[in-house]
């Protein structure tokens, strides 16, 4: 064998950095070699997908956009990940906040913006920390596994929401179609760019990540988050509370991923209906881990992820791509991450070693 | 790395120098742009499907009039109105939003839009540079019920529906009005899947009302697989949105077919000739809109019945909606010698007697 993989004996802090950006420049290499296999041009195929998006007037706004959702939920997941607490429910937390936002939105239409806002906000949360209390319960009562009960919540949490448009929420002057009214001005989060889509939830979204990295880095709770994630033992030797932990991780991520659903159903949607997520519960785990489970990683996973949608939907306006070419991207670009991970705990050793792997 | 630079740069270079030159073939020839939004990939083989069979026809209609581009599997929900917002600034003049879920997003980037027309499929909200157009889909369920009365030896449908809206309804009761003016003690028992496209459920959904005694399967979902169950058990039904005979031939009696061909053509030409304007367009078989898929597994005389059907609906003499209806208590819903207007057909959310079953609430 040329090649031979030899552990390193502890993480490197190069290759922690360095390997994100090694799996991205793989992913492009590979993209545009696909591209010329379609029969397309590949340079002119990256520009569309990765470049275009950017440059045009509505681009860059549209991306924060897409991206805030995953940020939030991303974050929130990330902590809980970071202490092996498996949420990936996010989807049906996120739900919840959205009815439960949208329940107020729809009783108080006529409430002032600078009371509803807020109180949508806090419900939002509430509704998501509701339904992961529920995994919580079980997995602290009964030792219940979390992945299996937060994601089937999920499912429970579409039914919910598809019996209230359907029935009491309804609206009456909808024509019997399954959504609610449409949210007053005054439940609609604010725009800060005229003329864009940039709501209050972005810059809420870059705050999570900057007040989650606080906590993470400077905070005896975040401390205990990953010791309990890397060496459960040493944390019960400790003292720390696995119980509470266990909670916190949950409400963390049940509350933001709630906050997240209050946002895109009072912004960028504006009534419920039964569709009113894209699947960003299930997205922002792929998120967490694409930002390194690091809050401030997530703000680059979740930029990366959003950039990948708006260029598959560019290259098949402009190139007249399938839309599998979204999926392929993030599909290859998962898997190089990871495969690239190897070289944060081994080092490449042959015959010639690789620049910059010693 | 400093190839890459280089080449960029060299790309640039190109692109400036024959700016003018792509201005100057615009002016002469200016194609016009017609952008789509699809809610399924457009190998459905149903709804989204027949859309882009619309879209094809135009490129073969029009040449090099129009440059057509479409998205496809774009959700319903937050995403739509960034897709539509995207086929609008980039040159289409005109934008096809092809599912009732991109309603409002449709709405607000026309606004954003003025000099872009748009047209909306299956919604009831227009503008000023927003057009609707839908199917009467009704006209072909009645059809269906026409042909399962005089084939029907149990006298039970089994009917599958998707999302509770009123044009699922509208749907369930042309049907069951149909099927009675041949069998008048003729029932229909219902099954709702809650989604368009479960292949799953629709086709455990046809084992259970074969199970309750239908031996005719209709379906207002979008897969083959109620059809590929009766086939299996040896019942009859009807397909949808598209010719489904390839997949269960000795099942398919026939189905109602979307062509939205003759409509895109016309609103292509509206826009090239400057006459478009703002209308809500719901076109049955007289708009060729809806046709049927060829008849099949029927008798003659049977075939004859429903074809008759279809050219009573196409000249107006027979109306699909015409009193006396009754609804599922017995109250009287429509009275003798009057009929539904399209606003009440439109909204519809009762069930006729004869049905068995609930919309949900």
């Amino acid at each position: 064998m040329l090649l031979r993989l030899e552990p390193r004996g502890q993480r490197s802090r190069l290759w922690t950095y360095a390997s994100p950006l090694l799996a991205l420049a793989l992913t492009v290499v590979t993209a545009a070699v696909i591209f010329a296999m379609l029969g397309k041009d590949p340079l002119q195929s990256l520009y569309v997908f990765l470049i275009s998006p950017l440059t045009s007037a509505t681009g860059l706004p549209e991306l924060f956009v897409k991206a805030a959702p995953l940020i939030l939920i991303g974050v929130g997941l990330s902590l809980g990940f970071r202490a092996n607490v498996w949420n990936i429910g996010a989807e049906g937390q996120y739900t919840l906040g959205a009815i439960f936002a949208g329940g107020l939105a729809l009783s108080y239409p006529e409430a002032p913006a600078i009371l509803l806002i807020p109180a949508m906000m806090l419900l939002g949360i509430l509704g998501g920390m509701t339904w992961a209390a529920i995994p919580a319960y079980l997995r602290t009562r009964w030792n219940a596994n979390e992945i299996l009960t937060s994601l089937m919540l999920t499912y429970v949490a579409q039914l919910l929401l598809i019996y209230l448009v359907t029935g009491p929420w309804r609206d009456p002057d909808g024509y019997g179609f399954p959504q609610t009214a449409l949210f007053s001005s005054s439940a609609t989060p604010p725009i800060l760019f005229e003329g864009t889509r940039v709501h209050l939830g972005v810059v809420v979204a870059f705050l999570a990540a900057i007040v989650g990295w606080i906590v993470l880095t400077r905070s005896v709770i975040g401390f205990q988050l990953r010791v309990l994630g890397q060496a459960p033992r040493a944390a019960r030797f400790a003292g720390f509370s696995q119980e509470r932990l266990v909670w916190l991780s949950l409400m963390v991520g049940g509350g933001l991923a709630g906050l997240a659903g209050m946002f895109e159903v009072a912004g960028p949607v504006g009534q419920l209906t039964p569709s009113i997520s894209p699947g960003y519960g299930f997205t922002a785990i792929i998120v967490a881990f694409l930002g390194r489970l690091h809050p401030i990683g997530v703000i680059f996973g979740g930029l990366i992820l959003a950039l990948s949608y708006l260029g598959g939907e560019a290259a098949q306006i402009d190139l007249g791509m399938p839309n599998a070419v979204t999926g392929i991207f993030q599909g290859i670009l998962l898997f190089f991450l990871l495969a690239c991970d190897v070289l944060i705990l081994y080092r490449l050793r042959g015959p010639r070693p690789l620049a910059g792997g010693a | 790395m400093k190839r890459r630079t280089f080449n960029k740069l060299l790309g640039a270079g190109l692109l400036a120098g024959s700016a003018p030159m792509i201005i100057g073939r615009a002016a002469a020839a200016d194609p016009l742009g017609v952008g789509f939004i699809y809610v399924g990939p457009v190998e459905d083989f149903g709804w989204t499907h027949a859309h882009d069979v619309g879209r094809k026809a135009l490129e073969t209609e029009f040449g090099d009039q129009v440059k057509t581009s479409f998205v496809e599997s774009v959700k319903e929900g937050p995403d739509s109105e960034r897709v539509i917002a995207e086929l609008a600034s980039k040159g289409n003049k005109l934008v096809f939003t092809t599912s009732f879920g991109y309603m409002n997003p449709t709405i607000k980037v026309a606004e954003r839009f003025p000099d872009v027309k748009f047209e909306h499929c299956t919604g009831y909200k227009r503008a000023e540079n927003v057009s609707t157009y839908n199917i009467r889909f009704y006209e072909g369920r009645y059809v269906q019920g026409v042909i399962a009365g005089h084939l029907s030896k149990s006298g039970i449908v089994g009917y599958i529906g998707s999302v509770p809206i009123p044009e699922v309804v509208m749907g369930m009761n042309a049907f069951i009005i149909g099927m009675r003016t041949v069998n008048p003690k003729a029932r229909m028992k219902i099954v709702w899947v809650n989604a368009w496209y479960d292949p799953g459920k629709e086709g455990d959904s046809a084992k259970a009302l074969i199970d309750q005694g239908a031996d005719i399967i209709a379906q207002h979902t979008d897969s083959g697989a109620p059809l590929q169950v009766a086939q299996q058990r040896g019942v009859l039904g009807f397909g949808q949105a598209s010719d489904m005979s390839a997949l269960a031939p000795k099942a398919q009696l026939t189905s109602s077919v979307d062509f939205w061909n003759p409509y895109y053509i016309q609103r292509v030409k509206d826009v090239i000739a400057g006459t478009w304007q703002s209308q809500d367009v719901w076109g049955g078989f007289k708009s060729g809109m809806l046709v049927m898929a060829p008849y099949a597994n029927m008798p003659d005389d049977v075939a004859k019945a429903g074809k008759a059907a279809e050219a009573g609906i196409t000249d107006g003499k027979i109306a699909v909606f015409k009193g006396p209806i009754k609804d599922q208590s017995g109250a009287e819903k429509v009275p003798a010698g009057t009929e539904l207007d399209d606003k009440a057909i439109a909204t519809m959310n009762w069930l006729a007697d004869g049905v068995d079953g609930q919309i949900p609430s």
